[in-house]
């Protein structure tokens, strides 16, 4: 039998939900008993995911929402995190390493290639009316028992 | 975040304390900023064993910080990272320009 599971949180684009989002999608993928790397590297990814919803998707002082779902799939985690923003104008642009559209912001430009280092596939769609950032990781440490 | 810092034999010890992610940017890169403007050493290490957690927002302040101390030929090092920093360090290049001092 196949294991499945998915949780979903809305919250607002503020940098102090950054760590709820983190601890959040880690609590819920504790179940496939990831190694304490694969963690790490899953909440580097989610962090830089809901970071940009923070800085980008909502430039005005009027914040919108992040819509962030964890799925599981056998040993798969696959997560996206949505916003309702101004969307990415040039996607290609945006996850080529250490571009950034606010340099004087003292930004590294580095996320998108954080996310791509961490997760084993990273897809973004982007419109005028918001950004969503699907990811996925095999978490290798789950057994065949674990799953089944 | 919490920082703490001391100067020893000319060199400032920074110890940052908790998690740099854009919601802890700012506060960091105005104290560390005010911390820097002491006179009085010549080399600065940054220690990281209490850092928690870090992402590509941290590399930035990093970088930020560094541009500064440059104009006063005063070298950055970063000292005890974890694992996870290390990766985060090497994949962006960091250690090129604020070598890992042991």
């Amino acid at each position: 039998m196949k294991y499945s599971n998915y949780m979903e949180v809305t919250f607002k684009a503020l940098s102090v939900n950054e760590g709820f989002a983190r601890v959040c999608v880690a609590s819920f993928c504790v179940q496939l008993e990831p190694s304490v790397d694969e963690i790490t590297d899953i909440k580097t990814a989610v962090s830089e995911a809901v970071t940009n919803c923070v800085v980008h998707a909502y430039p005005t002082s009027v914040k919108g929402d992040v819509i962030l779902r964890c799925e599981l799939e056998d040993d798969v985690v696959t997560i996206t995190v949505t916003d309702k923003g101004v969307g990415i104008k040039d996607v290609e642009k945006a996850r080529e390493p250490f571009y950034t559209s606010k340099p004087s912001a003292e930004r590294s430009g580095m996320g998108f290639t954080v996310m791509e280092s961490f997760m084993d596939d990273v897809q973004v769609l982007s419109n005028s009316f918001g950004t969503s950032v699907k990811m996925t990781k095999r978490i290798k440490s789950v057994s065949s028992e674990k799953v089944g | 975040m919490q920082i703490k810092s001391r100067i020893t034999g000319g060199v400032l010890y920074v110890l940052l304390c908790g998690e740099l992610d854009e919601h802890s940017a700012a506060y960091t890169r105005i104290t560390l900023d005010e911390i820097f403007e002491k006179p009085d050493f010549k080399k600065i290490i940054i220690d990281l064993s209490e850092l928690s957690f870090m992402d590509s927002t941290g590399i930035g302040v990093l970088i930020g910080r560094y541009k500064r101390m440059k104009d006063r030929d005063i070298p950055i090092y970063i000292s005890n990272p974890s694992a996870h920093a290390e990766k985060i360090f090497k994949m962006t290049g960091l250690y090129d320009i604020m070598p890992k001092i042991v």
